[in-house]
């Protein structure tokens, strides 16, 4: 019987002809990621288990890069942060994007792809649930534990459960108003918070293909908002290109049979898709946003392995250019690289950072992954209060964002823009 | 943890309870295997949780909780692969949670480090038992008993999940069996 994707991956991870879905099978791992909040707990588990003085069982493909509390002035982060480095050093590691220095890039999920650490048909795990996100360059990826992750770490292998697959193709144009955000958030409220637990979520058909790799990521960076184990999407030529442009690591890409068998299939057209936001308290709250625009919003937040990328923040620039926000906006690039193209892109024929210090955002923040997960009380664009803060970000439950008082509501880069200007949930008007 | 009947209060939560509200990303600064740190991830166990749940988990000026079992509905767990969660939950002193189901990353996280029982019900007991409720959860017939009505509810085999909490995690499941 045919495979799908994800089955051929894990079966290749584990030397087999097949596997089938509930198999437990012991896969090999080609990279481990791990950062600042989970590392220290990781290298705890790796050293209690195997011994003050174990070796990783690869040090190419142990990657650590700190990102969650790197502005900020706690010391039990300054404390982690050290912690990571000093590891590094005792083991030798290749890969360590260190904060203060100049190989610091940002948020883990952007870096990953972006320093060539993500390539079709391999497997990696990361301590971080949206780990689920390079997926999208055709691979399996998913989020695991501190306990989980120093298995990998000291063994290079980890024991796991085979998912079901369920696929989602999308077919045809997308509105210009109408982004990746807005397809995953539809899919999402669809299927709901656990639509697809423990399930590996497919993506294709000729919108997902026309998308960029950053808009991919989008994509699958929110699976796990539905319970899924990993999100997937066959590579094809941009991939390739992509990756190839990255590292010059041999890869292998994989593709479902025709005969693979789904737990289910859903099927979209774009013409179809609207703007959509989730509404608190859940990703799965999801309303089209033209039965919301009564709702009033406090602050309008960009950024995060979800929406704070290249594309995002030249979507954001696109509504943004030539007009002033009502309501505070933070910029939160992902990453070094990010920010730099704040600087190197331009729209209208204006720097990204032009249209958005023009339109009177808050002064653009170092890359982090900053209020997306609310982080320490000093955390740029903590919602502290009682906040209605429109985000980028792929989290609304209570507190998600810093106080408990607070409440997000996830939108598009356009939408989130497009919102700023008014004060209300807004979609873009192109 | 290998004890076969757990007796204690229960706290009931409701649905897609996430793992920020198990434990709030402020105290991700806290790492679990060192030892002060477990404790006090244990001390702000449940301490996201929104303010209409009128009963706190953890009492003023207390570390650890007086329910030892969560009752709770769909989806616990959901968010994060923050394993401070069920750390915090065993640190401060629950020792199972039964809910109707989980979120892939928390339950693997609590077999993996043998902090908690992660169970489903036969049925939702979420509108059968009310927070401060006394119950007896047998781990060998798989009940839990409601102490002042003595009724009995049946809960789902753990399958070979459980020889692994009770080796105390994957690493001492892994060596008892000889795959590391």
């Amino acid at each position: 019987m045919g495979m799908t994707i994800t089955e051929k991956i894990l079966a290749k991870a584990a030397g087999k002809e097949e596997v089938l879905p509930g198999d437990n099978i012991w896969v090999n791992a080609n990279v481990l990621m791990t950062h600042d909040v989970c590392g220290p707990g990781t290298i705890g588990v790796f050293k209690r288990e195997f011994g003050e003085d174990a070796k990783v069982w690869d040090k190419d493909s142990v990657i650590i890069i700190p990102d969650h509390y790197i502005f900020t002035e706690d010391e039990k982060c300054h404390r982690n942060v050290d912690a990571l480095s000093v590891f590094v050093k005792e083991q030798g590691l290749t890969y360590f994007y260190e904060p203060g220095t100049d190989t610091y890039s940002g948020v883990c999920h952007v870096t990953l792809p972006e320093k060539g650490h993500c390539r079709p048909g391999e497997v990696l795990f990361g301590t971080d649930s949206h780990t689920c996100t390079h997926g999208a360059l055709g691979e399996f990826s998913t989020g695991i534990g501190n306990t989980d992750a120093g298995f990998v770490m000291g063994t290079g292998k980890l024991l796991i459960k085979v998912p079901e697959s369920i696929k989602f193709i999308i077919d045809g144009k997308l509105s210009a108003n109408v982004s990746a955000k807005d397809i995953i958030l539809k899919i999402i409220g669809d299927v709901g918070v656990d639509g697809a637990t423990y399930c590996a979520m497919e993506f294709a058909g000729s919108t997902i293909d026309a998308l960029s790799i950053e808009e991919r990521m989008t994509i699958c960076n929110m699976a796990i908002e539905a319970g899924g184990k990993s999100g997937i999407i066959a590579a094809d030529a941009k991939t390739i290109d992509y990756v190839q442009s990255k590292t010059d690591k041999p890869f292998e890409c994989f593709e479902s049979d025709g005969d693979a068998k789904y737990r289910a299939v859903y099927n979209y057209r774009a013409e179809d898709l609207k703007p959509v936001v989730a509404m608190p308290y859940s990703p799965d709250n999801v309303k089209p946003v033209s039965e919301v625009t009564d709702s009033k919003i406090d602050r309008s937040y960009i950024g995060s392995c979800t929406g704070g990328k290249i594309v995002d923040f030249i979507m954001a620039a696109k509504v943004l250019s030539g007009n002033k926000v009502k309501v505070p906006t933070f910029i939160v690039p992902a990453t070094v690289e990010v920010e730099t193209a704040l600087v190197t892109e331009m729209v209208d024929g204006k720097t990204l950072r032009a249209i958005f210090e023009d339109a009177g955002c808050e002064p653009i923040a170092p890359p982090s992954c900053a209020a997306c997960l609310g982080g320490p009380l000093d955390t740029f664009g903590r919602c502290n209060t009682t906040e209605i803060c429109i985000s980028t970000t792929n989290r609304n439950f209570p507190g998600r964002m810093g106080s408990k008082d607070s409440q997000t509501i996830l939108a598009s880069p356009l939408t989130a823009a497009a919102s700023a200007l008014t004060g209300y949930i807004t979609a873009y008007e192109c | 943890m290998s004890q076969s009947i757990i007796k204690g209060k229960v706290f009931v939560v409701g649905d897609n309870i996430d793992t920020d509200q198990i434990i709030p990303a402020q105290y991700l600064n806290l790492v679990p295997t060192i030892p002060e740190e477990y404790i006090k991830l244990g001390s702000y166990a449940m301490c996201g949780l929104p303010d209409n749940y009128s009963t706190r988990f953890i009492k003023d000026g207390e570390v650890t909780t007086e329910y030892s079992i969560i009752v709770g509905g769909n989806n616990f767990g959901c968010g994060s692969s923050r394993e401070h969660a069920p750390v915090a939950l065993g640190g401060s002193g629950v020792k199972a949670v039964i809910a109707n189901s989980f979120a892939r990353i928390f339950f693997r996280n609590c077999i993996a480090t043998g902090e908690l029982y992660p169970i489903e019900p036969e049925e939702a007991l979420t509108s059968i038992f009310k927070t401060g409720d006394e119950a007896e959860f047998d781990l060998e017939k798989m009940t839990i008993t409601a102490v002042n009505s003595g009724k009995v509810y049946k809960l789902k085999s753990m399958g070979d999940v459980r020889k692994v909490i009770d080796s105390g995690g994957i690493f001492e499941y892994a060596r008892k069996t000889d795959m590391i």
